[in-house]
């Protein structure tokens, strides 16, 4: 087991190092300027914008700015935004919460809701219950994160007023108050990303049961005379999350990197938000950031899921 | 000043079509709702959207609800504005406006501010766009502002300088600045001229990389006699003194704080995110990319003022969210740059929360005009000086160019509040507009000039000459009013038989100003391309300077494409009224000068000027006392911003 740990992060250094160079590179050879807007103003002439630019170090050939941000990212610094001067590392701290809040509720509530409307609607296959998940699950999957999201901004903050489309986090209101108004701008959100992705998740469910209600050794446990709810927990279930341990392992990086277009359309300050004003601005040493942390991310939820196997499945073997 | 706005919607293609399914999903419920559309029509048009069943049912909804209650019109619409003429604001009194003596210092409470582009620095000197200038220009203070009208109003200083107080020196090779006495940082530290000084060398020092740097080269020296008289020594003799330490370039800064991060210290300063100023606010918390919260600055000079405690400015989302939360839901006091259709725009306003406040703009949308042959690359750069466009050089071709713009066209239907037609290419400040230029839409004498010309239609229906066929490339940057106006356009030159290709590239590329890139718009690699500009100074040289014929001022290899003169175009007139107004002081000779010049650009058919744009931004209706000015920041006046009851 230890071995295999050693040996699966060893691998991941490489791979790392690889997605890093993939991306720097596109980034770099990507055309754009972060003064771009100042194009249209006489009173910052171009040659003053291209020293700005040439202070960034971007006309700087690939391979320099690689090994410059490759050596400081070495000793954990991150570097500073083009955009607003300061240390990328407190720009992500200062999203990160926000991101956690809403993102991490999102993908809680959907999977609380997912797993037990897919297991079911797999042991009631057919029956009027499965038929209407079934079907919401194709609304929820089938609607873009954008048309939802704005629907939800015209029912809710424009026609009945009830929730703010805005979301702030200087809400200093104190007490009971305060905290419901911090709930209540998280809604919107966390309804449009949860219904995304609690019907994913209750599609993945639903097939993972029903391969596995149909097997021998289910058949076996009802003939030993079990009871149906230890059947499904203790035998059906239990194989049955396998797969979808290894899906919701998997979009746990997710929640740290946001969601983007979520983020974007209730204002979510976010590290999604982040990332796309990022992107827009050319502002590299963000981008970079982010997209490292997230790859980190990914390699590292990969490792957890298979450990996870092992846990849930006793005939997996680590060598 | 006014940001550029069109390109400022510089989203990427996820946010963009969000926007268009947005407004189509705004009309489109709109118009169910009025009853103008019956739910067949609903369905069809839904179905044509991509909606789904949900989204469908809410619009039907709405048919329905008007259908049942068919008299309930909406509320009788809002009359538009009137837009603040700019004679109609008289004196520099803003600053000093009608404030009733009840007012106390920070009883509005909190005020909030949209703008769909958020802050990420705020030290005006390294801003990244106009929302850093606006941001900052709540906390910090230039010595003088400029209102609509184009007026300096002091702020920092006692009085404007001018000729007649010995402000400004007959010669104008210096200007005198006397500053207020009583005013002191928000850290209680004095306010002195020699705050003033530092702030030049602070800007001056190349490794700054400061942005605000082009206005003062032009210094020579600066002196500090006492405390509170500042001296600014010209190389030559300057008319544009006023661009110097006003408006949103000339913000002061502390020297006591920054003294020790000039050069390339400058990045590091804690001061970029937690500025200290002398304004009606200081900086509670910022965090870059999203919001700034401010609270009364306790040391402000004005004992009264602001009347808001707090101001709150939320950045990020799109123009069209963005109007929506200020005349819709009222959820925000106060909207910037609203760049939303005019449809969606009049039909939000009627929900009566908010109003659409629309001043003039100093920017014109204009086609430019190649003048060198951006097919032939001669010593590795294409339209290349001397290299003479084949049929573009020629001034017949140019006039019927101009002839094929339906200028009012594009103007009412795609801007409808936000601009009007123009054929000027200044078309502010009011002193220096031209009123010899004029401009029409016809075909038939377009056509006459190409014949003459000697472009005649072959057999395919395209101008030709000598085997030279008359194809052109027309390249903008992307967003949806400048492709429905390249359309138009194109339209117009096709019935002339000028085959017309489009381009267009993403904002972030076509205004960037990288060398190696070739499709920027001073590269211009095409033979025609469109966007805006427009002076950011009541004296306008940096602006004009842009058909200066120099040679190191045409756009090109030789100085990696910064120079300002994109066109490429060079007249020794030009030149020569160019030269005379940098150092004119006179102010009749002033104007004749760049109406000359104006004149000159329009005539010669440099550029094809299309719209005068207006800047449009929304606020609630109870709140006063904004004297937005196209000269400076929206924010300039928020020390006399107030909530009439």
């Amino acid at each position: 087991m230890t071995q295999y740990l050693v040996r699966r992060i060893l691998i991941s250094i490489p791979t790392l190092i690889a997605i890093s160079i993939v991306i720097f590179t596109i980034l770099a050879l990507a055309p754009g300027d972060p003064l771009a807007e100042f194009a249209m103003n006489p009173a910052v002439p171009p040659e003053v914008r291209q020293r700005i630019r040439q202070s960034m170090g971007l006309d700087d050939p690939i391979p320099v700015r690689y090994m410059k941000w490759a050596s400081s990212m070495l000793r954990g610094d991150f570097g500073y935004s083009f955009r607003s001067k300061s240390p990328v590392i407190d720009l992500i701290r200062q999203r990160l919460p926000t991101t956690l809040y809403v993102i991490g509720t999102a993908y809680l509530v959907s999977v609380l809701i997912a797993i037990p409307i897919g297991v079911l609607s797999a042991i009631r296959q057919y029956s009027i219950f499965d038929n209407v998940a079934t079907t919401l699950a194709f609304i929820g999957f089938s609607l873009p994160t954008f048309v939802t999201g704005i629907l939800f901004i015209l029912i809710f903050s424009v026609k009945l007023g009830w929730l703010p489309m805005i979301y702030r986090t200087t809400i200093d209101t104190g007490g009971l108050l305060g905290v419901w108004e911090k709930v209540k701008q998280a809604l919107m959100p966390i309804m449009v990303l949860g219904l995304f992705e609690t019907a994913a998740l209750t599609r993945y469910t639903r097939a993972a049961m029903l391969e596995t209600i149909h097997q021998d050794y289910v058949r076996t446990a009802r003939a030993k005379g079990l009871s149906e709810r230890t059947v499904i927990v203790r035998h059906a279930m239990r194989n049955a999350l396998i797969p979808v341990v290894t899906i919701v392992a998997l979009s746990i990086p997710g929640i740290f990197t946001g969601a983007v277009i979520t983020e974007q359309i209730f204002r979510v300050p976010g590290m999604g938000s982040l990332l796309i004003s990022a992107i827009r601005d050319n502002d590299t040493p963000v981008i970079m950031a982010i997209t490292i942390i997230f790859s980190a991310l990914v390699v590292l939820f990969n490792l957890i899921a298979d450990i996870l196997y092992g846990v849930l499945d006793p005939r997996i073997k680590y060598e | 000043m006014k940001p550029e706005s069109l390109s400022g919607c510089r989203e990427l293609g996820v946010t963009r079509e969000e926007g268009v399914v947005m407004d189509e999903l705004k009309q489109l419920e709109v118009a169910a709702r009025s009853g103008q559309l019956s739910r067949r029509e609903v369905l069809k048009r839904a179905a044509a959207l991509g909606l789904s069943a949900p989204a469908v049912a809410s619009l039907l909804a709405a048919c329905a609800r008007q259908e049942a209650t068919p008299t309930t019109a909406p509320a009788a619409p809002t009359p538009a504005p009137a837009t603040p003429a700019p004679s109609a604001s008289p004196t520099p009194a803003a600053a000093a406006s009608p404030t009733p003596a009840a007012a106390k210092r920070g009883e509005g409470g909190l005020v909030k501010l949209l703008w769909w582009q958020a802050p990420t620095i705020l030290n005006p000197h390294l801003a990244q766009g106009t929302k850093d200038f606006d941001a900052s220009r709540i906390v910090m203070e230039p010595l003088a502002d400029v209102n609509d009208a184009g007026e300096l109003v002091p702020i920092l200083a006692e009085e404007i300088p001018s000729v007649e107080n010995g402000g400004v020196a007959k010669d104008a090779k210096s200007v005198t600045w006397k500053l207020k006495r009583n005013v002191k940082w928000s850290d209680g530290k004095p306010f002195t001229a020699k705050d003033v000084k530092f702030t030049y060398e602070y800007i001056i020092n190349e490794a700054t990389t400061a942005t605000t740097i082009g206005n003062y080269k032009v210094i020579e020296s600066i002196e500090t006699p006492d405390d509170y008289t500042v001296v600014i020594k010209f190389k030559n003799p300057n008319p544009a003194w006023m661009n110097v330490f006003v408006g949103p370039y000339g913000m002061i800064l502390p020297e006591h704080i920054l003294r020790d991060y000039v050069g390339e210290k400058a990045r590091n300063a804690p001061f970029n995110l937690n500025p200290i100023g002398t304004g009606p606010y200081k900086v509670k918390e910022f965090r870059p990319g999203d919001v700034v919260v401010y609270e009364v600055n306790e040391q402000y000079r004005e004992p009264d003022k602001p009347y808001f405690a707090r101001v709150e400015l939320k950045g990020g989302g799109d123009a069209t969210t963005a109007a929506r939360a200020v005349l819709q839901t009222g959820e925000v006091d106060y909207a910037w740059n609203l760049q939303v259709e005019a449809t969606v725009l009049d039909q939000l306003e009627k929900a009566g929360v908010g109003v659409v406040e629309v001043i003039e703009g100093v920017n014109v949308e204009r086609i430019l005009i190649n003048m060198t042959d951006p097919r032939k690359e001669v010593d590795g750069e294409r339209s290349k000086l001397g290299v003479p466009h084949p049929w573009q050089s020629d001034l017949r071709v140019r006039r019927a160019y101009a002839l094929a713009c339906q200028r009012d066209v594009i103007a009412n239907t795609l801007y409808g509040r936000a601009g009007k037609a123009t054929s000027n290419i200044l078309v502010a400040p009011e002193r220096f507009v031209s009123k010899n230029t004029s401009w029409k839409f016809d075909l038939n004498e377009a056509a006459k000039l190409l014949d003459e010309a000697g472009w005649t239609k072959g057999p395919d229906g395209v101008r030709q000459k000598d085997g030279v066929r008359m194809e052109i490339v027309y390249q903008t940057s992307i967003n949806p009013v400048r492709q429905k106006t390249q359309e138009i356009i194109k339209n117009a030159f096709e019935q002339l038989g000028i085959k017309v290709e489009l381009k267009s590239i993403e904002a972030s590329v076509f205004f960037s100003s990288d060398p190696g890139n070739p499709d920027t718009y001073a590269h211009f690699y095409t033979d025609i391309e469109m966007f805006t500009n427009g002076p950011s100074s009541t004296y306008p040289l940096d602006y004009i300077l842009a058909w200066y014929g120099k040679e190191d001022n045409i756009a090109q290899k030789a100085n990696n494409w910064s120079g300002n003169n994109i066109e490429r175009w060079q007249n020794p007139e030009y030149d020569k009224l160019f030269e005379q107004a940098q150092t004119e002081l006179d102010p009749k000779k002033q104007e004749e000068l760049f109406i000359k010049m104006n004149d000159l650009v329009v005539n010669e058919v440099v550029v094809i000027p299309l719209v005068h744009r207006n800047s449009v931004s929304g606020r609630k209706k109870d709140l006063t006392g904004l004297e937005l000015s196209r000269w400076t920041d929206e924010t300039w006046n928020i020390a006399n911003w107030r909530r009439s009851s």
